[in-house]
């Protein structure tokens, strides 16, 4: 497969591909899918030509990115796959896309949950096609960009286009309090980013007005006194909110709830992971002796718990189904956080490994309320009940990505929560406690919403004329469910290939130098051999 | 780069050739249209003349910039940064004129004269730009100011024009005399009204802490915070704006804040110098107080001419951080600004004319309900300038540069203006709120019942849309070139006023 791919010179087109295939395939959609003169856009029946150029083009994008995962070299902890162009040389910013261990695994999960999230809700929006599809293949360029860009005022650039789609997607074709939600999620989102901006052009100034580039601005960067302090404190603000950490997360219920089946899915799967991914990308490493500040530190890990437990209770209240998967994602999120400032190296790799498989599951979870809403036109858990009668192969998937969401061993969830566990438990071994009291919460909360969805007796006569999971549907759990399986059971290649980035991270924050050769995990977790490597 | 004599009859021509090439055509087409009795086609064909000679007099700064003299103290500056505000206050008096015209057909508003009007006070513009000398400073404030007030009073049937125009005239009057008592009390305390010599006296401590001397300073930054709608001198601007006919608007929101804002920097640059703390945070204090009121009572309206006053008030606070920070860095940045900033909001000012179903009462936002729907481009083309004024990368084009460039010209400056460029950041995101109901209304309130679609706006109205939202979004995805240009211009621009000898202690900036 690697012979195969240097033979394609993948490495040297690949992130531009990437970047522009989306954009190329909305304007082709906006331009071939554009309905008849006269013809009322707003009327369902136009052409569903756009539904599937963006599903081509998603598929070709998710074929193209997995090369990714063999050409990817899993000892290297540095930049792959680098592309360089010259942008605003006036300011010294590059147009500079790269790869390592970090952003590995969210470009393939961005590239894998965008045709899933978008056969998922194949048939949830109505009106206004073109557009919605134009958008969501945008979208994926956004999200890429940010996850890709080593150059900063690139990355502010991707960071802050991504809103754009999103903010139409939820506020055109969202539920009842679409606009409400959209103007939310903006504002708070804008709020964080903009001071990240002034955070960048300080940054920009300490190279004195020469470059963006992410390892010459690392090296340059104020490393302690107050200037450091407020530079942490200005990316801490943007990520938090995207995260969300705690007190931060009130945009998180509305946007995802208000959202269509598709945009839910991709909020929760991918963009929530952006916020973990500033972390871990700049936040932490740019402000190594920042983060080890006691307060700082237990102050971050404090929300998270909270986040964690708060978020969990939360959900076990909740009445409609979709709220309590958005509160699900707070509690989630907040493990994700809790791993990466226990800053232990398993604890570290669990965050990541959380955060994949939260958008695994929560995306899945979402696609299955969508798919249940589209049916009952509900999302009131009460609505419903012994459905496990009428719709087998619904209440079998939602059970699965349940079980995957609780983190039961063998599926998905139960690596990261367990390593982050394990990680933390070395360095705060109460946090870690009450971190557990979460994951009890979170088996309480699905558990009990599962029984009174598909189990308890029928109450809704209504439910009894429910039709099951159709072709189309089964397909795209079934593909689900074998990613919740295979990284439940050989997480081994997902976490070689986060380990050595994830490494140089750990001794950077603990003042340490690089050991070169990536030394083997002290926990034993298999390590297949994964595809033709 | 040559240096400048203007003993020398060729440079003498290009002091003035650009100006003279205006005003000459605006004399003409004066007489031109006069001469012809009143009618529709001969009003338009007035508008495209008057376009012409902007044209002429364009060609003529672009030739004058690539001739490239060094600075020299004469009353006329000559330098790039005054060639690259003309360039946009000629930019901002064509766009004006074309929509103009559809404005003009619409509202059955025949009078030709309103076109050489506007050449006339354009003219006072580039004056004003190029005016190193506060006599030929005040000169282009008052040629340019009397053609406004007659251009926000020109449709004579209507009464809120009437009341703007009646409103702007006896506030503008009494700012201009408050500049004139500045310049006055200035030139007592000095004996010169050249910017330069003016420098040179403030530098010696014995002149920068008389008395009159800081009271004829304070009474001009009066004069031109009105001029450029700075808070709280702000309160004519919402009125003004309101009632003036919408071309007009949108030329008194971008032209005329270009030029004051080109003389307001000519006299911080030259004249006073980064060493005065207390210019310094009188400037700190108005830009504050004038991103701080501009949004925040921005937020309020549903009035879309309202709002783009208000949104202009904003946008003289974001530039006026540019001008606290007291550097040609500073004058580049301003540049650019304002090149984005009259395109987006000339841009919005022409769809809120296209969607003018020819009524003389307020633009309620409700109008543009759900106007994706009917009129997709056109709600594109709006949601562009909204997003560029925001400040919002790609989507908003060159608008994020712009105010990435503010932000970095404040934060390099000599004395970083940190917490001004944290109220900026603020101020931006408040600015999100209206900024954004714009096009949320555009996009996802369902169309009323019952609406008609509005029709599609003549070609003229269409080009000027379709070319500013086309250099907005390429100059946002490659603004390199415009960059450079700003640098360069202001970068050889300016004579910049000597360091001062000696200061008595005042309390620094917050």
């Amino acid at each position: 497969m690697r012979s195969l791919l240097n033979a394609l010179h993948y490495a040297e087109w690949i992130l531009p591909v990437l970047l522009l295939l989306p954009l190329v395939g909305a304007a082709v959609i906006w331009i071939a899918a554009r309905p008849a003169p006269h013809e009322d856009e707003r009327e369902y029946g136009e052409s569903h030509l756009g539904r599937n150029i963006a599903l081509g083009v998603l598929v070709l994008e998710f074929v193209l990115s997995t090369g990714l995962w063999w050409a990817f070299d899993p000892a290297n902890p540095g930049w792959q796959f680098t592309i360089d162009f010259p942008w605003l040389e006036e300011w010294g910013s590059r147009f500079t896309v790269a790869v390592d261990g970090i952003s590995l695994m969210m470009v393939l999960l961005t590239t894998f949950l965008m045709p899933i999230a978008l056969l998922g809700g194949w048939t949830s929006v109505r009106h206004k096609l073109r557009t919605y599809y134009a958008l969501f293949l945008a979208l994926e360029t956004g999200i890429l960009g940010t996850f890709l860009a080593t150059d900063l005022l690139l990355f502010y650039v991707m960071w802050e286009i991504m809103l754009v789609p999103i903010y139409f997607i939820i506020g055109i074709w969202g539920g009842d309090k679409r606009i409400y939600a959209s103007i939310k999620f903006f504002l708070y989102t804008l709020v964080g980013s903009l001071m990240m901006l002034v955070a960048i052009v300080v940054l920009w100034r300490y190279t004195g007005g020469t470059t963006f580039a992410y390892d010459k601005i690392m090296a340059v960067a104020p490393r302690t006194g107050p200037a450091a302090l407020w530079l942490f404190g200005a990316f801490f603000l943007a990520f938090a909110i995207k995260v969300p950490i705690f007190p931060f997360h009130t945009w998180l219920p509305d946007a995802h709830v208000e959202a269509p089946t598709a945009g839910s899915v991709i909020l929760a799967g991918v963009l929530l992971k952006l916020g973990t991914y500033g972390f871990l990308r700049f936040a932490v490493p740019l402000f190594p002796d920042v983060v080890m500040i006691p307060w700082v530190r237990d102050g971050v890990l404090t929300l998270s718990v909270i986040g964690i437990i708060y978020g969990a209770l939360v959900a076990l209240v909740q009445t409609d189904l979709k709220k309590l998967v958005a509160y699900s994602s707070v509690s989630h999120l907040g493990f994700v956080m809790l791993g990466l400032f226990a800053f232990d190296e398993r604890s570290v790799l669990g965050a990541q490994m959380v955060g994949i498989s939260h958008g695994v599951s929560s995306g899945a979870l979402f696609l299955l309320v969508g798919m249940i809403y589209e049916r009952a036109h509900t999302r009131q858990i009460a609505a419903y009940g012994g459905i496990a009668r009428t719709v087998p192969m619904f209440s079998a998937a939602l059970a699965l990505v349940a079980m995957s969401s609780i983190g039961l061993p063998g599926t998905n969830g139960f690596i990261g929560e367990f390593l982050v566990l394990i990680g933390t438990y070395n360095v705060f071994p109460y946090l870690a406690g009450a971190a557990t009291i979460g994951v009890v919460l979170g088996a309480a909360y699905l558990l009990w919403a599962l029984q009174r969805i598909i189990f308890n007796p029928m109450s809704n006569p209504e439910n009894r004329n429910l039709s099951d999971l159709n072709r189309r549907e089964v397909g795209v759990m079934a593909v689900i469910a074998v990613v919740i399986v295979w990284l439940g059971v050989f997480p081994g290649g997902v976490l070689d290939r986060m380990r050595p980035a994830t490494q140089r991270l750990v001794d950077r924050v603990h003042g340490r130098a690089t050991v070169p050769a990536a030394s083997a995990l002290p926990v034993s977790v298999p390590t297949l051999p994964a595809g033709g490597r | 780069m040559r240096p400048f004599d203007l003993s020398i009859p060729s440079h003498l021509m290009h002091a003035y050739l650009p100006d003279l090439i205006l005003m000459a055509g605006a004399m003409l087409l004066l007489l031109w249209a006069v001469w012809r009795p009143e009618s529709e086609r001969h009003s338009r064909s007035i508008a495209y003349l008057a376009m012409g000679v902007c044209a002429a007099s364009l060609a003529a700064v672009i030739f004058c910039w690539r001739v490239g003299f060094t600075s020299y103290n004469g009353p006329l500056a000559v330098d790039g940064f005054r060639w690259g505000c003309d360039v946009i206050i000629l930019l901002g008096t064509m766009m004006t004129l074309a929509i103009a015209v559809d404005f003009n057909g619409r509202m059955r508003l025949v009078t030709a004269e309103v076109h050489v009007l506007t050449l006339l006070a354009a003219s006072g513009m580039m004056l004003l730009a190029g005016a190193r000398d506060l006599m030929v400073l005040f000169l282009g404030i008052e040629l340019m100011s009397v053609a406004v007030y007659v251009l926000a009073g020109i449709d004579r049937r209507s009464g809120r024009g009437a009341e703007a125009s009646l409103k702007y005239f006896l506030l503008g009057a009494f700012s201009s005399a408050f500049l004139l008592y500045g310049i006055a009390l200035v030139y007592g305390a000095t004996g010169s009204t050249n910017l330069v010599t003016i420098g040179e006296q403030f530098a010696t401590p014995a002149v920068s802490e008389q008395p009159m001397m800081l009271v004829g300073l304070a009474l001009l930054l009066v004069g031109f915070a009105f001029k450029v709608a700075a808070a709280p001198f702000h309160m004519w601007t919402p009125d003004v704006y309101d009632g003036a006919p919408a071309p007009y608007s949108g030329f008194m929101a971008c032209a005329v804040k270009t030029a004051s804002f080109a003389a307001l920097l000519r006299v911080c640059l030259e004249a006073v110098g980064p060493g005065s703390e207390r210019w310094h945070l009188a400037l700190w204090w108005l830009a504050a107080a004038t991103m701080v009121v501009g949004n925040l009572f921005a937020l309020q309206q549903r009035n879309v001419k309202r709002m783009l006053s208000y949104s202009s008030i904003a946008h003289a606070g974001f530039l006026l951080v540019a001008v606290t920070a007291q550097t040609t860095d500073g004058a580049a940045a301003i540049l650019f600004y304002l090149v984005a900033y009259t395109l987006a909001t000339l841009g919005a000012f022409a769809v809120v004319v296209a969607l003018n179903d020819g009524t003389d009462g307020p633009t309620d936002i409700g109008d543009y309900a759900g106007l994706w729907t009917v009129r997709p481009g056109l709600a594109m083309a709006m949601a562009v300038f909204m997003l560029a004024l925001l400040g919002f990368p790609l989507v908003g084009g060159m608008g994020f540069f712009a105010k990435w460039y503010v932000l970095q010209a404040a934060l390099k400056a000599p004395a970083p203006q940190t917490n001004l460029s944290i109220i900026l950041v603020l101020a931006t995101v408040v600015s999100a709120g209206f900024y954004l109901y714009v096009v949320m209304v555009l996009f996802m309130r369902p169309r009323p019942e019952g609406a008609v679609a509005p029709p599609p706006g003549s070609p003229i109205l269409r080009f000027v849309i379709a070319a500013s939202v086309t250099i907005i979004l390429l100059l946002g995805v490659y603004p390199s070139p415009a960059v450079r240009i700003a640098q360069r211009s202001a970068a050889s621009s300016f004579v910049p006023a000597p360091p001062r000898v000696a200061t008595l202690p005042v309390a620094s900036p917050p």
